[in-house]
């Protein structure tokens, strides 16, 4: 494939992570965006939709139905849906990245057990890569089909995984999870819950057991063997944007130290080009804060030991937008694609902000 | 040429790098941010040097 001018299209294009992913990618050097849709703005010009791209494109949006061939297909539909209409989607372009949660987990038991409902196309779950380049990367380079990424299940997993990876976890202790979010990961459709009163200022627990990440995290981190009884529980807070996953897990050698710590993180995330460890000794920002990596692809992850108990606090903040969806989309698009893998990523965040 | 010194943080093990620095000098660790007190430079010793723990209010 050649890499100069990529056509790409957006399917559901006037959501929150379709509108940063066109962001990213009117600023990408390689792509050219061919189509976006909406089928209820079409017709209309993707500016006023999504206003911090005014003066950067005359796109309009068009409907679904007019979508034609491209080399890239992005689908950032309402979870439920791309999974019954996958194979039209599949006719019109050689490579997909899914956005939503329909193709994320390998087995169909696990979607029914955490969405509800059977899989509308399980012949189509194995084809597809989980999109998180930090564990999947050469996966994701042959890959013709990617899923999106949860962005709760990405705070979590980035900041558990290096603990699994060199095996310091106590497999036979729970591990236990706060995330406290956005209010921009429950999309552009208002409701009585987000109506500004009633959510501006809450720190509402939303989710407290059950959440549909969890299945996630899980299938994530069996990668690394057996996974102990996971448990993530999540609170709106007043952001926008922004994740925090707050992990508690037990080591299972109790002489282990903070510079042990430092060492498995530092193995896992070395090379990591968006992934930044933050623990320091001095300065505001001695801990991930989601603030910090808004706007940007950063995953900043941290920890502390309780030298009492062995219990390991650990810590990720993303931006739910950008690391959490559009930005590790982008990312895949590049490995699948060839290109640098930081293109059109490089914006580094905003301070003060 | 100044000549580099290496040594490891004492606090998270990461390799520091310095030149042009003197015994009782207080330096940075770029990864964790402790500061740490050159202690001799032949050999090149980092010791952690006191640090007040801050107090946030909260």
């Amino acid at each position: 494939m050649s890499t100069d001018r990529l056509s790409v299209s957006i399917v559901g294009a006037s959501g929150y992570t379709g509108g940063e992913l066109l962001r990213l990618l009117l600023g990408h050097p390689n792509i050219e965006i061919k189509q976006v849709t909406s089928e209820r703005n079409a017709g209309r010009y993707v500016h006023f939709v999504h206003p911090n791209l005014r003066g950067h494109t005359r796109l309009k949006f068009t409907s679904a139905s007019e979508l034609q061939p491209c080399d890239l297909l992005f689908l950032c539909l309402p979870h439920g849906q791309a999974q019954t209409r996958i194979d039209d989607f599949a006719a019109l372009a050689p490579r997909i990245i899914d956005l939503s949660a329909d193709f994320r987990l390998r087995d169909p038991t696990l979607y029914e057990r955490w969405y509800g409902r059977p899989h509308a196309a399980p012949e189509w779950l194995d084809r597809f890569v989980y999109g998180l380049p930090e564990l999947h990367r050469d996966e994701i380079r042959s890959a013709s089909y990617v899923s999106g990424v949860g962005c709760n299940a990405t705070a979590t997993t980035l900041a558990l995984w290096p603990l699994f990876q060199a095996d310091l976890v106590d497999r036979d202790r729970d591990v236990i999870i706060e995330v406290k979010v956005g209010s921009s990961e429950g999309g552009n459709s208002p409701s009585e819950a987000s109506h500004h009163p009633e959510r501006s200022g809450v720190v509402r627990s939303f989710a407290p057991t059950g959440h549909r990440h969890t299945a996630e995290v899980i299938q994530a981190l069996s990668r690394t063997g057996q996974v102990p009884p996971i448990h993530l529980s999540a609170t709106a807070v007043e952001l926008v944007r922004g994740v925090l996953a707050t992990g508690h897990a037990f080591l299972k050698d109790r002489g282990l130290t903070e510079r042990d710590l430092w060492k498995a993180y530092r193995a896992a995330y070395r090379d990591e080009p968006f992934v930044r460890i933050v623990k320091e000794r001095q300065g505001i920002y001695r801990y991930p804060e989601p603030k910090i990596v808004a706007g940007s692809n950063h995953a900043d992850v941290g920890f502390e030991l309780d030298p009492e108990t062995g219990r390991v606090v650990a810590l990720c903040a993303i931006d739910n937008l950008m690391k959490g969806a559009a930005g590790t989309a982008v990312q895949c698009m590049n490995l699948m694609c060839g290109l640098p893998e930081t293109r059109g990523l490089e914006f580094t965040g905003l301070h003060p902000v | 040429m100044p000549e580099v010194l290496v040594a490891e943080c004492p606090e998270c093990g990461a390799e520091i790098e310095v030149t042009d620095v003197i015994e009782g000098e207080i330096i940075e660790c770029p990864d964790c941010g402790v500061e740490l007190e050159v202690r001799s430079l032949n050999p090149f010793v980092l010791e952690l040097a006191p640090q007040e723990e801050e107090d946030w209010g909260e």
